[in-house]
């Protein structure tokens, strides 16, 4: 058996909303797979079926070759799950917490202590405060901890950056490779397009759909448009001017940049498109603006499949 | 005249819970009509600062002014004068869209008479006209974000304060909040954001960062990219919080 998580048309409904959408994917043993899309896409949804906490409406998965439905006492013991809101106890320590979980998956802390090392010893120094009372880095890696003391096959983390400021986030994923480097098999979810690059592959989901799964460096093979990054000083008056042009596909902001598609695919070459720009820009008071041709990255074909989706 | 030029000033701006200190005498200036980006780690003392400066916490030391305002012995005119809104806590789920402008519209004093013509457009602006009578806790989140935030501006407000408006939103929305707020910026009110995305940080005129309760670093994105000597925010954010941690 070579994969790790084996999802066959899965389905989900509540009410009249489709959480998710005949969803088919596989994970293989020891990959960091990332699933990247916004709230409301199904992210949360697929992992309490994967941790066997819900049932789907239609299809099947497995996890560790065991069957979600009916091997569900199977999985429970060999999956480390961090759900996306923070379920630890806020009135036990540090050390309380990871000692109940050991203590539920008839463990101790120390049994697992060499696994939660590279994470644990970082708020280890505060042991003794209170869940309630760390920061959104801390409370995150305690929460990992607490994931990773009973020692499984498999770890499913439903957006552990969310909420968390940079540094924390490089952290983490820091970590999650330490981790696969010993050979887990890691599952994570995340809004943050950026975090796509740290995965072995990505799915991009967004309504209960999945839009697209390759390697990171793969996916903005999808995107067909010629695309443009225009640079200037006045943002808003950039942005609104671009919108403008009648060739012009999408305008987003993008970091320093705003990220210009045009509609024609094959011709004119992009060089031309861009002096077409930059003669457009400079007549409508952009005499400034800068032009360059770009390759498009996970969150520009994101944003164009969801485009076209909808 | 400063008042009118500057929609925020602070001057030695400190709070201390028992002997932590949170907000470590930060002195700050931010000129009307700017969009500025209030940066730092989680922790390191941005959700003190906003609370002292919408009147919400008591500073222990310094002072700060808010739209000509003193947080300390002006608050009322504060409130009239700012928007307000967080990722937390924003509009009731289990109102309608236009029970959660009425309600704001009521609260902050508006007559009937301008809720009713002010709903109309805010639900043209937003393509939510459809959804009027849909409860808010049904919406997606980027449409319950869009929305609170024209709530937040539903007095016209010379300043907004959002704290973490984006976190969870799909990239599109973001986009769309963003273009909100430029458009909100270009009308003349002062826009104060805090954002976990890097990317958002180079949509801010200027930006401050703060590490350990301290402003570590205070400028254009262009400006402290250059001091840095690097290519994104991003990694001046993470040189700056990244020392901070190391001594923590």
């Amino acid at each position: 058996m070579s994969n790790a998580v084996e999802v066959r048309a899965l389905g989900k409904r509540f009410g009249a909303v489709v959480a998710l959408d005949a969803l088919t994917f596989d994970v293989a043993e020891g990959e960091l797979f990332g699933l990247v899309g916004p709230d409301g896409a199904g992210k949360s949804t697929l992992f309490r079926i994967l941790t066997s906490l819900m049932l789907p409406d239609s299809g099947s998965a497995s996890v560790l070759g065991f069957d979600v439905v009916r091997d569900l006492w199977k999985i429970r013991s060999r999956v480390g799950y961090m759900p996306g809101t923070f379920s630890l106890y806020p009135d036990l320590t540090v050390s309380e917490n990871l000692e109940f979980f050991a203590a539920v998956f008839g463990t101790t802390v120390e049994a697992g202590y060499d696994l939660i090392a590279p994470v644990y010893r970082q708020i280890e120094p505060f042991r003794d405060r209170r869940a309630d009372a760390l920061s959104g880095g801390m409370k995150q890696k305690l929460a990992l901890s607490c994931a990773l003391v009973h020692r499984p096959e498999i770890l499913l983390l439903d957006e552990p950056t969310t909420g968390v400021d940079a540094v924390s986030r490089r952290e983490f994923w820091d970590q999650l490779a330490v981790l696969k480097a010993s050979g887990l098999t890691i599952v994570v979810s995340t809004p943050y397009m950026d975090e796509a690059l740290r995965c072995d592959r990505v799915a991009l989901i967004h309504g209960g759909r999945i839009l697209d799964i390759n390697a990171p460096a793969a996916i903005g093979s999808r995107f067909t448009r010629p695309l443009f990054a225009v640079f200037g000083g006045d943002r808003y008056g950039l942005l609104k001017t671009l919108r403008a042009f009648p060739h012009a596909e999408s305008v987003y902001l993008f970091g320093e940049a705003l990220h210009y598609a045009d509609r024609r695919e094959s011709s004119p070459a992009a060089p031309d498109i861009a002096h077409e720009l930059k003669a457009w820009l400079a007549s409508n008071g952009h005499a400034d603006a800068r032009v360059e041709p770009i390759a498009a990255g996970i969150e520009d074909t994101f944003m164009a499949l969801v485009g076209s989706a909808a | 005249m400063i008042a009118e030029s500057l929609a925020i000033t602070t001057r030695g701006l400190t709070r201390r819970f028992g002997t932590f200190v949170a907000v470590d005498g930060i002195t700050l200036d931010v000129r009307a009509g700017e969009v500025f980006g209030f940066l730092g780690a989680n922790g390191a003392g941005k959700t003190t600062a906003i609370k002292m400066l919408i009147g919400l916490l008591a500073p222990s030391e310094g002072d700060a002014r808010v739209a000509g305002f003193d947080v300390i012995t002006e608050r009322a005119q504060i409130r009239r004068n700012i928007g307000y809104m967080s990722q937390r806590f924003s509009l009731y789920n289990d109102l309608t869209v236009h029970e959660n402008i009425q309600l704001y519209g009521g609260i902050y004093g508006l007559s009937d008479a301008v809720i009713r013509d002010r709903t109309g457009v805010l639900l043209v602006s937003l393509g939510l006209s459809k959804s009027a009578d849909t409860l808010v806790g049904q919406l997606p989140l980027g449409w319950k974000q869009k929305l609170a935030f024209s709530v937040a501006m539903l007095h016209e407000p010379k300043i907004v304060f959002l704290d973490e408006p984006t976190g969870g939103v799909d990239p599109i929305t973001r986009r769309q909040f963003w273009e909100l707020i430029y458009a909100a910026a270009a009308q003349g009110t002062t826009v104060f954001v805090t954002t976990h995305y890097m990317d958002e940080a180079e949509y801010c005129d200027r930006i401050s960062i703060m590490v350990d309760g301290r402003i570590a670093a205070l400028g254009t994105p262009a400006e402290l990219k250059a001091e840095h000597g690097v290519a994104t925010v991003d990694d001046v954010f993470v040189r700056l919080a990244r020392g901070a941690k190391a001594s923590a």
